[in-house]
């Protein structure tokens, strides 16, 4: 598992354009909003924990499609569904080599993004811990929808399509946690419904996604 | 003699055909009757005015897009459990129905909320996760349709359709937790004693057993359909090769 870990992380570092990409992405949306509403600072404010959230969430969808592909493509799922270590484990280090190459830098890079626009002073230790919670679920999410359309030509849409629909609680309950922690209301609650679907997908859905991959490896 | 032998293409084909004009006749009756005696037979509301005759389409409807979601989750799981051709094929018949219940139940609401609400749509919790629900419809449809192999579909299709139940029932909380509600509650529950009045009452249950019907007909129909396309498909195989 750590030998795996260890070789996903270095091709996603090494191999050029997927580390950093998602980050890149998550930078130019986040620019691009006080363009398309407008530069009210009061307005802004308003939106950026939800704004913020939607960029996280899209950089991490976008990035989806390196997950399993170039891996089914080169034969290394094969390998990898023969080998002694349950395809279940498999997928969760893959998708913790996700979360480590896209998610963990979103979180990060998300209270400097915060500054441009203008969120609120509480807000930025709710929206780090927020997004830290979330986009462990949302990295576990995208490998469920990875491993459903791996087998199909050009699926990055028809993985979108399927994927974002299942998004729609975490995003929920994550952004609900970094508004309210914004406007200084109590963020316990949606957190604590963050932690649980986080810890809920962690548990089971690589069960649902190693099903899948079976099927499209056959 | 048990359920099962229905797993048999043929003996599905030919209890279908059996059963198909009695349910076709069925949904014809009781849509008729219930539509007409509930637009022209019951009186207005007296606050809603005329509109309040939309419940006849749009609480029917609404029903038969959850109901069609639940029966394609039972399809699923028998065909991942014993991997009955027709049921996977069921499901797939089922869910074009299902998406255009809940499409009419979406627009019909709207049509109803403008006069009614002041607005077409608003944010609120039954409205959203019916939409939620349109989505996953999509794209169930879109996987189906996207892959070549009958049997990868299938399989693929049905573990979607489990997963998303679960994120749509998921959902539904979520949405709830998330904004307050404008819609009013229940038109239908069994465990109330008094639901809508009962000048709208019976013309609604007639409607509503029309929808059933129809829905019933409309997958039987489409699962035969599917079943023939299969049958041509192994036909036309088999030529190729000899």
């Amino acid at each position: 598992m750590n030998a795996l870990l260890i070789r996903d992380l270095t091709l996603a570092f090494r191999a050029g354009g997927g580390f950093g990409l998602g980050l890149a992405f998550f930078l130019i949306v986040t620019v691009l909003v006080p363009f398309s509403v407008g530069p009210q600072e009061a307005l802004l404010s308003t939106i950026a924990p939800g704004v913020l959230w939607l960029g996280a969430l899209l950089a991490c969808l976008l990035s989806l499609d390196r997950l399993l592909a170039l891996d089914f493509e080169d034969g290394t799922l094969d390998l990898l569904a023969t080998a002694p270590l349950p395809l279940e484990a498999a997928l969760s280090v893959k998708a913790l080599a996700h979360w480590i190459t896209t998610g963990l830098p979103l979180v990060l890079a998300a209270p400097v993004l915060g500054v441009l626009l203008n969120l609120g002073g509480d807000g930025y230790a709710w929206l780090v811990g927020s997004l830290a919670l979330g986009t462990p679920a949302l990295s576990v999410i995208g490998t469920f929808g990875a491993a459903l359309t791996v087998g199909i030509k050009r699926g990055g849409l028809l993985m979108s399509l399927l994927v974002l629909p299942l998004y729609v609680p975490t995003l929920i309950f994550g952004a609900e946690a970094a508004r309210r922690g914004a406007t200084g209301l109590d963020p316990t609650t949606p957190l604590l419904m963050l932690a649980g679907i986080t810890a809920g997908v962690i548990a089971l859905m690589p069960f649902a996604s190693a099903a899948v991959l079976r099927v499209n490896l056959r | 003699m048990s359920l099962w032998q229905y797993a048999n293409p043929v003996k599905f084909l030919s209890l279908s055909e059996r059963l198909l004009p009695v349910l076709w006749v069925g949904a014809a009756l009781c849509l008729a009757a219930g539509l007409i005696w509930g637009f022209f037979g019951t009186p207005d509301d007296y606050r809603q005015g005329s509109t309040v005759k939309i419940i006849y389409l749009h609480v029917p409807s609404a029903l038969m897009a959850i109901n069609a979601w639940f029966m394609m989750l039972v399809a699923s799981i028998i065909w991942l459990v014993r991997r009955h051709h027709v049921s996977a094929l069921a499901a797939k018949a089922a869910a074009p129905v299902g998406v255009v219940m809940t499409l009419i139940a979406l627009v019909t609401g709207a049509i109803w909320g403008q006069p009614m609400w002041g607005t077409w749509w608003a944010w609120d919790p039954r409205l959203t996760s019916f939409l939620i629900l349109f989505l996953f419809y999509l794209g169930y449809v879109a996987l189906w349709e996207a892959i070549e192999d009958p049997d990868t579909a299938a399989d693929l299709t049905s573990v979607l359709c489990l997963v998303g139940s679960v994120f749509a029932v998921l959902s539904r909380y979520a949405v709830n937790f998330w904004n307050q509600g404008l819609h009013q509650g229940a038109s239908l529950s069994l465990d109330k004693e008094k639901n809508v009045a009962d000048v709208f009452y019976q013309p609604l249950l007639l409607a509503i057993a029309g929808f059933v019907l129809l829905f019933l007909a409309l997958v039987l129909y489409r699962t035969g359909t599917e079943i023939r396309i299969r049958r041509a498909r192994a036909l036309r195989a088999r030529e190729v090769r000899t």
